[in-house]
């Protein structure tokens, strides 16, 4: 047994919040740095340039990559070896997100009702999805979610005869119903299988996968690389304003299913695909 | 083709804007987003004033994250317009002029824009870090207690925004994907 104190995983959180908002992760830097190069529009060049400056600016400044710092989602893998001291763990992670937020100028925007919607003024509290798993460690994931993007996305209950080929519909369409609204290039993950809900997670979650590692599974793989292809060919580019570099990746993760059912989820994000990743 | 135009702007001004025109901004502009602009459709409703003249001025859908010391502002881009979309075309009856979005605009923001010879421009989503640095000034002049979400008046300096909506409608988020839309329909 491994004992880990809660102040632990507050004051890494805090940090990471804070970074996630200022850097991108190295797998996110170069598909943007390579987008900008081989994008075929003069306008989608002129705006990728712009998305590099920004992010040069960001880091060396301190100021945020986007001001939608995002509602902080959370993956904690805890090792089933490990136990915690000094308080409630989700509180810890809150109080991390609190301090990040508020200590770090990034935005609060999260607001507490979401039909009263008053501001809770330090953007707690964090969506935070729990998994144990062998061994003594923590692997804590912090991905703050822009809405502009995540607004777009959608979640399609197919039928098992829809197949494949309803599974590219429902990509195709989620993404180009977003077009200009998900601030492309965007980077699409994709939940196949599972519930209403698993599919919806495996979404969120493959968009913290790096952009150059593709699925082990060769049907799989092939169907992520013909899905990018396919949505880079729509016209859409950089800020929806025409080009080649539509989406920077697609990410797809899949679970056993129904005998009824195929659950598809298609989560979009921005090009400030945010996250950052530490193992204690 | 690219542009140089004060802000606020005239009305000849915005009616040679065409969809595409590449602006540089620079002079005063307002921001606000969904919940102010929730609070002025429910202000104009009751028959009350609103805190900002229409009058030719351009608003900006933006929610910053907060300012280091010393500096103007935070990250500072464009929010996605169509949350806007049921409360802009009564703005533009009183004479607002251009919004400064990203994304789509529904059929009814567009005839109002073309009823009113107004424009949309759209600023690059994601961009806030570098177009911060266009924004020399920062105050809140209404709705204070909706922090980030508060109406601010903007003194801008070559801020760049692209033309997407002109006042005759053209639409460049249609017109461009066209030009590079290369899948089998």
């Amino acid at each position: 047994m491994r004992t880990i104190e809660v102040v632990e995983i507050t004051r890494n959180i805090r940090e990471m919040c804070i970074e996630a908002n200022h850097f991108l992760s190295k797998d996110m830097e170069r598909a943007m740095r390579i987008a900008a190069e081989e994008e075929k529009a003069p306008l989608g060049r002129q705006i990728l340039s712009q998305l590099q400056d920004n992010l040069k600016i960001a880091g060396e400044d301190m100021i945020p990559i986007c001001q939608d710092t995002g509602m902080t989602v959370v993956f904690l893998e805890v090792g089933q070896e490990v136990h915690f001291e000094g308080g409630i763990l989700t509180d810890a992670v809150n109080e991390g997100v609190r301090q990040g937020y508020v200590e770090g100028y990034l935005r609060k925007s999260v607001v507490k009702d979401p039909l009263i919607r008053e501001n809770t003024k330090d953007n707690t509290p964090a969506v935070i999805h729990y998994d144990i798993v062998p061994g003594d460690q923590v692997k804590i994931t912090v991905a703050p979610k822009g809405f502009g993007s995540e607004n777009m996305s959608r979640v399609f209950m197919l039928k098992p005869a829809d197949g494949i080929e309803g599974v590219k519909q429902a990509i195709l369409t989620a993404v180009k119903d977003a077009g200009p609204n998900a601030c492309p290039p965007m980077v699409v993950g994709v939940g196949i299988g599972g519930t209403f809900e698993k599919c919806a997670l495996m979404a969120k979650r493959a968009l913290t996968r790096s952009l150059e590692e593709r699925s082990p599974i060769p049907y799989v793989r092939e169907l992520e690389e013909e899905m990018l292809n396919r949505i880079n060919q729509s016209g859409i580019g950089p800020g929806g304003l025409g080009g080649s570099t539509t989406a920077l990746a697609v990410n797809i993760d899949t679970y056993p299913t129904h005998i009824a059912g195929l659950p598809v989820a298609v989560n979009i994000c921005c090009h400030v695909n945010r996250h950052a990743v530490r193992v204690l | 083709m690219e542009q140089y135009i004060k802000a606020p702007m005239s009305k000849e001004d915005a009616v040679k804007l065409q969809a595409g025109d590449y602006v540089y901004l620079t002079g005063t502009i307002y921001t606000a987003r969904d919940a102010a602009h929730k609070r002025m459709y429910e202000a104009l409703e009751r028959g009350e004033n609103l805190p900002l003249e229409m009058g030719h001025n351009m608003i900006y859908y933006m929610g910053p994250s907060p300012a280091r010391e010393g500096r103007p502002i935070g990250s500072a881009g464009p929010t996605t317009a169509s949350r806007m979309d049921k409360y802009a075309p009564a703005l533009l009856d009183l004479g607002l002029l251009g919004m400064i979005g990203k994304g789509k605009r529904s059929a009814a923001v567009k005839e109002a824009i073309i009823r009113n010879g107004a424009v949309y421009f759209a600023a690059v989503g994601g961009a806030g870090a570098l177009l911060s640095r266009s924004i020399k000034t920062s105050e809140v002049i209404a709705y204070d207690d909706l922090g980030t979400e508060a109406i601010r008046k903007l003194e801008v300096e070559d801020f760049p925004v692209i033309v997407v909506i002109d006042s005759e409608g053209h639409d460049l988020y249609e017109m461009a994907i066209e030009n590079y839309r290369t899948e089998e329909s």
